[in-house]
């Protein structure tokens, strides 16, 4: 009878093991410190107007996207279709923050492809960055009403994400359902 | 409109599964026929709901709905119908569609097929492929829903992954599922027989078909998918040891031993024990496999896009599968005697070693694969075990098996005289040692004990297997012909031995280049030399691309020109390499782009590959092999010899596998 | 011999063989086990002397040198809060670039630079090797303290 057993405690140890496993692994769930914290003040000339400043104070209010992006960003380009319908669906508005880029490229690349943006605040040299904690481009941040970052997103936004991570918390006010 | 209809047929395929498993089960413990017939149309019922959720879903891909979000994520205006068509099965919830389809598909198989099976053992496997079933709708239904909608609905989709968008890869899922699928057909019949207690020859027969197709697909599948990285992924390789890649091959190692057990079984009622716990292992590594490709645990670049929700539906499936499956063994096992016995040199104890490899290879892969985690998780380090390990660890059961294969085939059931089986080798042997040094000494101009090691198992195998064709042919006095199952074996065992070949020259003759090139330029790689003559632009229908024009010469004759390009796919804008092969039984001459390194000069990979395309030839041949053994007479149902009346046991040396 | 003593003598034998296959798996398993280092403890000195191993980050923008018409390349790596630069000679992926998430295996030069006999990068847009990203997000408050208190970026680990 022994022996038999021991197939079944092999595969026990093996599902424990993975289970284990599977909690640890939750790659899309990295913790962010600004989660549930205000907006990081920050005031910042626009891109295309130097002389108008746009900041954390424009966010208050609604709801509010903030899209860290660049023109040397790959990915960038990737969701930038997916913003331009977002943006013409008028469900949100989103600010962009051009970041570590150059003011001459990232202007001629909104006239090339189009701007999703209310505004895009120009980030040179990525200080600004550095306190909303961005390590890449692109990013997507979730502000509410209140001004506190509700969300976080690591990589290009789509129809997907947008759907799972950010239209459900807007529709239960900030809380994940 | 479409989507709906496409969802509620699956919510009645799953009503239709429920029917299908608890009826047939509850009849055949009560003996009643009406519930256990339930069980036939209830599959036929479920295929018919999953086909129609499945063309819903292909057809949403066709017509471009973009307000489906599974098809706005995966697929563009712009890409090509037959790509459409593969896109559905290109993530994780149309991949999860498309392996209960075919799941649906092999359970009306076995419910067409059945009707020489006994009633209540039938109406155990249908209704245990239905709770198969259960358990992948509900994950489909629950976490993994294809026809979630999409509002707004996008003007245009997000693009199928260029790497996808090939027809290789395109098919590439399909007959990889088929035989991971298939193996829950052995799976059940095991279930099924533990669960009535009735485990003898008979059943072993009645398994061996079914098995045998699940792992000819398999074997398919797999050949396939190293064929694609190997000329899609531009950099040359064919196996890489990836998670994922092991995933898959993992159930075919324990497959291959499934069906030698098989055949033990049926022949001489042995290694029931065996054999009922490699079929629940190889249905449970395609489980497994499922679960690592799609939870997220495991890294790699072939995983689908996950969620740690459904990691956790997997992992509770897996664990309900298996664990149940190994309860009724732990209870059945113990009764399975046999006091038949067999003497050292027999058959029955090259197939045992046969196992014993076997299983150990899968052990030492599953090692390799899961350490990673396991370390991760006991000491926070973060290690990787890359193909380094793999290869040596893979080749410790792999050579032993190898010599093993040419002298099995050839030994008597129960007992075998060893003088004349010894005879039976002093050909065979000679040319392996022969071939063995001359093929790398003399053909490629180098030696180890490695290479004479690979190509001598390489020449033993196919000499080996030779022999019963030979015979057969020379009608040796005696002999009564080849049996189609005796051929198919050995036309695999060929197939085997062309996979060794090409594997050893390949890896150990196979030279790999990185240069730099420009217009005008030649450079000299294995022997060939590369001359770029133009560098320009291409178009396809949804890339742009730069391509170089490369002539190949030998000596300053002729040979080849090939045009490997670097595409950029319009939509998701990554770069995708494709390379210029020039492809050839004896060799393969392989071309990729680099990048630009300013100056006008790309740099490139040149690879010469010899005997590459064996190992594509060797798979082929060993599924051909899997055919050729399934059409077997026996196995044709209204045969006389398909019957449930019992084996006869084999009288001579030559009788068939 | 009788069967019985044959019969050990194979099991003998065999467990021999396996001991042997065993051994000299496990052997392998320890030379081919390749450890993933953070930069910032490579920076620290951290990092095993004598075998390669593998580092992750973001390839910093606008650190690519690339010697004209050689198959050479220089770039930085970071895990923000340190870089380090790291040398390759061949061809690299499709997906590498600026601003990307990278793995380089090789190992320390005695010039402080990372030389990389194979880089990954990634085959798939949402990509990204976990054990980067989780060395990026643990250096993120590192980050916004150093900023806050106006400290130099790189302080290599402590612990």
């Amino acid at each position: 009878m022994n022996r038999y057993v021991w197939p079944l405690v092999a595969v026990g140890v093996l599902l424990i093991f993975l289970s284990i496993g599977l909690k640890d692994r939750d790659i899309r769930a990295l913790p962010s410190p600004f989660i549930g914290k205000p907006a990081p003040q920050f005031e910042l000339p626009t891109l295309k107007n130097p002389e108008v400043t746009i900041g954390s104070k424009n966010l208050a209010g609604d709801y509010a996207i903030v899209n860290v992006w660049a023109t040397w960003c790959v990915q960038c380009r990737k969701e930038h279709g997916f913003l331009l319908d977002l943006a013409a669906s008028k469900t949100i508005p989103i600010y962009g923050i051009n970041w570590r880029d150059s003011r001459v490229e990232a202007i001629r690349w909104l006239d090339d492809l189009g701007d999703p943006y209310v505004a895009s605040a120009y980030d040179a040299d990525g200080r600004v960055g550095i306190d909303w904690g961005v390590y890449g481009a692109p990013e997507t941040f979730l502000v509410d009403p209140e001004g506190t970052v509700i969300y976080k997103h690591l990589g290009p936004l789509d129809s997907y994400v947008w759907q799972r991570e950010f239209a459900s918390r807007m529709a239960s006010g900030g809380a994940r359902p | 409109m479409i989507p709906e209809i496409g969802q509620f047929a699956l919510v009645l395929a799953l009503s239709l599964a429920v029917c299908q498993a608890v009826l047939p089960l509850i009849g055949a413990h009560r003996g009643d026929v009406a519930m256990m017939n339930v069980g036939r149309s209830a599959a036929a019922g479920q295929f018919v709901f999953v086909a129609v959720a499945f063309g819903c879903l292909t057809w949403s891909f066709i017509a471009n709905d973009f307000s489906v979000l599974y098809v706005a994520n995966h697929s563009q205006l712009s890409l090509p119908t037959i790509y459409r068509v593969s896109a559905v099965w290109g993530a994780h919830e149309g991949s999860l569609l498309l392996w209960i389809f075919i799941l649906s598909a092999w359970t009306i198989a076995v419910a067409r097929f059945s009707s020489g099976l006994p009633a209540a053992f039938a109406a155990r496997v249908i209704g245990v492929l239905g709770l198969l079933s259960i358990g992948f709708l509900l994950f489909a239904l629950l976490t993994s829903n294809p026809f979630d909608r999409l509002f707004p609905a996008p003007g245009d989709g997000g693009d199928l992954n260029p790497l996808l968008q090939d027809p290789g890869l395109a098919i590439h899922p399909p007959l990889l599922y088929v035989g991971y699928v298939g193996f829950s057909v052995a799976f059940a019949f095991a279930i099924a027989a533990m669960i009535s207690g009735d485990l003898d020859q008979r059943w072993a027969k009645w398994t061996r078909p079914w098995t045998t197709v699940a792992w000819m697909f398999l074997t398919l599948g797999i050949a396939l998918g190293s064929w694609w990285a190997y000329y899609e992924l531009g950099w040359g390789g064919w196996w890489f040891w990836d998670a994922v890649e092991n995933a898959s091959f993992m159930p075919w190692l324990i497959g291959t031993a499934l069906i030698h057990s098989l055949a033990v079984t049926e022949k001489r009622g042995l290694f029931k024990s065996w054999t009922l716990l490699l079929a629940i292992t190889a249905f449970s590594l395609s489980l497994l496999g499922t679960f690592l490709v799609r939870s997220g645990i495991i890294v790699s670049v072939h995983a689908f896009a996950t969620d740690p929700e459904r990691g956790r539906f997997i992992l509770a499936f897996l664990a309900i599968v298996v664990i149940g499956a190994l309860i009724l063994y732990a209870w059945r096992a113990p009764s399975l005697d046999s006091d038949v016995g067999f003497a050292p040199l027999s058959r029955e104890t090259f197939l045992l070693l046969n196992n014993v490899l076997l299983v150990v290879a899968t052990t030492l892969v599953l090692i390799g694969t899961l350490s990673p985690l396991v370390v991760e998780l006991a000491t926070g380090g973060k290690i990787s075990i890359g193909p380094p390990w793999f290869n040596v660890a893979f080749l410790v059961p792999m050579i032993p098996l190898v010599i093993l294969l040419g002298m099995g085939m050839h030994t008597a059931w129960r007992t075998q005289a060893s003088k004349p089986w010894l005879n039976t080798f002093k050909i065979p042997a000679i040319i392996a040692i022969i071939l063995g040094v001359v093929i790398p000494l003399f053909v490629y101009g180098r030696i180890s004990i490695l290479l004479v090691v690979g190509c001598a198992a390489a020449a033993w195998i196919v000499a080996s297997s030779l022999i019963p064709i030979i015979r057969s042919v020379r009608r040796e006095k005696g002999t009564a012909g080849i049996t189609r199952s005796a051929l198919g074996m050995t036309i695999a065992h060929l197939g085997m031995g062309s996979f060794v070949l090409g594997a050893t020259v390949v890896s150990a003759f196979g030279v790999e280049s990185d240069r730099a090139l420009q217009p005008g330029e030649s450079i000299e790689v294995a022997g060939f030399e590369f001359h770029m003559k133009s560098l320009g632009n291409a178009q396809g229908p949804n890339f742009s691309a730069i391509e170089a024009e490369i002539e190949i010469r030998d000596n300053g004759e002729y040979v080849a020109t090939v045009r490997p390009q670097k595409r950029q796919y319009l939509v998701q804008r990554n770069l995708m390499t494709e390379a210029g092969i020039h492809p050839g039984m004896d060799k393969d001459l392989f071309v990729a782009l680099g990048d630009q390194l300013g100056d006008g000069a790309w740099s490139v990979r040149v690879q010469y590959k010899p005997l590459i395309r064996f190992i594509w030839l060797g798979a082929l041949i060993m599924a051909f092999g899997g055919l050729i053994a399934v059409s077997d007479r026996r196995y044709r149902p209204g045969s006389k010899t398909s019957s449930t009346a019992p084996a006869e046991p084999a009288k001579a040396a030559e009788a068939p596998a | 011999m009788k069967p019985r003593q044959q019969r050990m003598l194979a099991v003998g034998l065999a467990a021999l063989g396996i001991a042997i296959a065993a051994g000299l798996t496990l052997r392998a398993f320890q030379d081919n086990m390749m450890f993933f280092v953070e930069v910032s403890d490579v920076v620290a000195g951290n990092y095993p002397s004598e075998r390669n191993f593998r580092i992750g980050g973001l390839v910093v923008g606008g650190s690519i040198q690339r010697e004209e018409g050689s198959l050479d390349i220089r770039f930085d790596v970071t895990d923000t809060a340190c870089t380090i630069p790291v040398m390759y000679s061949g061809v690299l992926p499709d997906l590498f670039r600026e601003g990307q998430g990278v793995v380089a295996h090789g190992r320390m030069g005695d010039d402080d630079v990372f030389q990389a006999d194979k880089i990954l990068a990634k085959h798939d847009e949402d990509y990204m090797a976990p054990e980067v990203a989780e060395s990026l997000s643990k250096h993120q408050q590192d980050i916004v303290e150093a900023a806050a208190a106006g400290a130099a970026e790189c302080r290599p680990n402590d612990s």
